[in-house]
């Protein structure tokens, strides 16, 4: 169950070529990602998780589904998925997470949203 | 419920915009219950590494050739409006969890926690991170098993010492119904921790 530790076959390490955190902090696990240019290709040295990634993102996810389906740790997907931004192949669409918190449009919104399901 | 199948699994392209709200709690107490009660998707799952959050990256590059230990963590979605999905993400309460989801509390609506009465100290950590904390609206739900005693909201209230302005609500984690109402308690507290002079 969640919560329980087990081992994992992935090394961060490794895939993320030795960088333990995204270079910069603009990808969070509910950062909404799409692809840019569906033409755009990557560089042959890039990882088969970079291109799954991308793959992933074809349409419309959140970084922590893509991580998911994926089975990728979530920190492993966002070092990949902010150099995807960076590079270009990667469309950062919701706003970037913030310590704030969400405004009283966006809280009114939700609420809103929830109230229709009930 | 949607199916996990890729064809269901994207967000409509309209969606401009994520929040996220916690849910929390001691092990067991039903948070993967609830998040699988009101997600559109079947609930997933992802990990963190612990090593990760917890030493420096210095000391990362000694791990080569082992393996890492982590933490699972489950979520799901509801697309609330054409522009907004809300996601909630299920973490374990307990102090050790903390440093790990530090950074997951960020930018989110607040925390709902959930408890079981059978065991009520198993949230009293959680509590008392979230007070110091301080930064993070909260509700708590009272998740009921058949066979919990049914305690009255101020005494329970009492027994978590909680404080007067944090709301505390009754719920049942395998209803969605019962789990949007949760919900919307702790949406209408965020707002008026928003709203208010504090
Ligand atoms: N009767 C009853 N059973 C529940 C309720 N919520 C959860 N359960 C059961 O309690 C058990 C634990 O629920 P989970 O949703 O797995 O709890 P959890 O908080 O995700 O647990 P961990 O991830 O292990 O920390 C499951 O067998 C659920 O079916 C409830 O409201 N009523
Ligand atoms: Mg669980």
């Amino acid at each position: 169950m969640s919560g329980e530790y087990h081992d994992s076959a992935v090394r961060p390490y490794v895939l993320t070529q030795g960088r333990a955190r995204p270079t910069r902090n603009t990808v969070g696990l509910d950062t909404l990602l799409v692809v840019a240019d569906a033409g755009k290709p990557l560089p042959p040295s890039a990882t088969r998780q970079a291109r799954d990634l991308l793959r992933m993102f074809g349409r419309l996810l959140s970084l922590a589904e893509a991580a998911a389906h994926l089975r990728l740790p979530l920190s492993v997907a966002g070092i990949l998925a902010s150099d995807l931004v960076d590079s270009g192949h990667l469309i950062a669409r919701s706003r970037i997470p913030e310590a704030g918190r969400p405004d009283l449009t966006t809280l009114q919104e939700v609420l809103n949203g929830l109230r229709r399901l009930s | 419920m949607g199916s996990a199948g890729s064809a269901d699994r994207y967000l409509p392209d309209t969606v401009q915009q994520a929040v996220k709200i916690l849910v929390v709690g001691d092990f067991g107490v039903g948070k993967t219950t609830m998040i699988g009660a009101v997600s559109e998707i079947e609930p997933l799952r992802t990990e963190e590494t612990m090593t990760q959050a917890s030493v420096g990256v210095d000391d990362l590059a000694g791990l080569d050739g082992k393996t890492t230990t982590t933490v699972a963590m489950d979520f799901g979605r509801i697309t609330l409006s054409p522009y907004t999905a809300l996601y909630l993400f299920g973490t374990p309460g307990q102090r050790r969890f903390w440093d790990l989801w530090a950074g997951l509390g960020e930018g989110a609506v607040g925390a709902l926690v959930l408890v079981d009465t059978r065991r009520i100290e198993g949230s009293f950590e959680v509590l008392d991170q979230l007070e110091l904390r301080g930064d993070l609206p909260f509700a708590v739900a009272v998740n009921h098993f058949p066979d919990s005693t049914r305690h009255s909201p101020q005494a329970l209230r009492e027994a978590l010492d909680l404080e007067p302005g944090t709301p505390i609500v009754n719920c049942d984690a395998r209803s969605r119904s019962s789990s949007v109402d949760a919900l919307i308690a702790l949406v209408k507290h965020a707002l008026a921790t928003q709203k208010g002079p504090s």
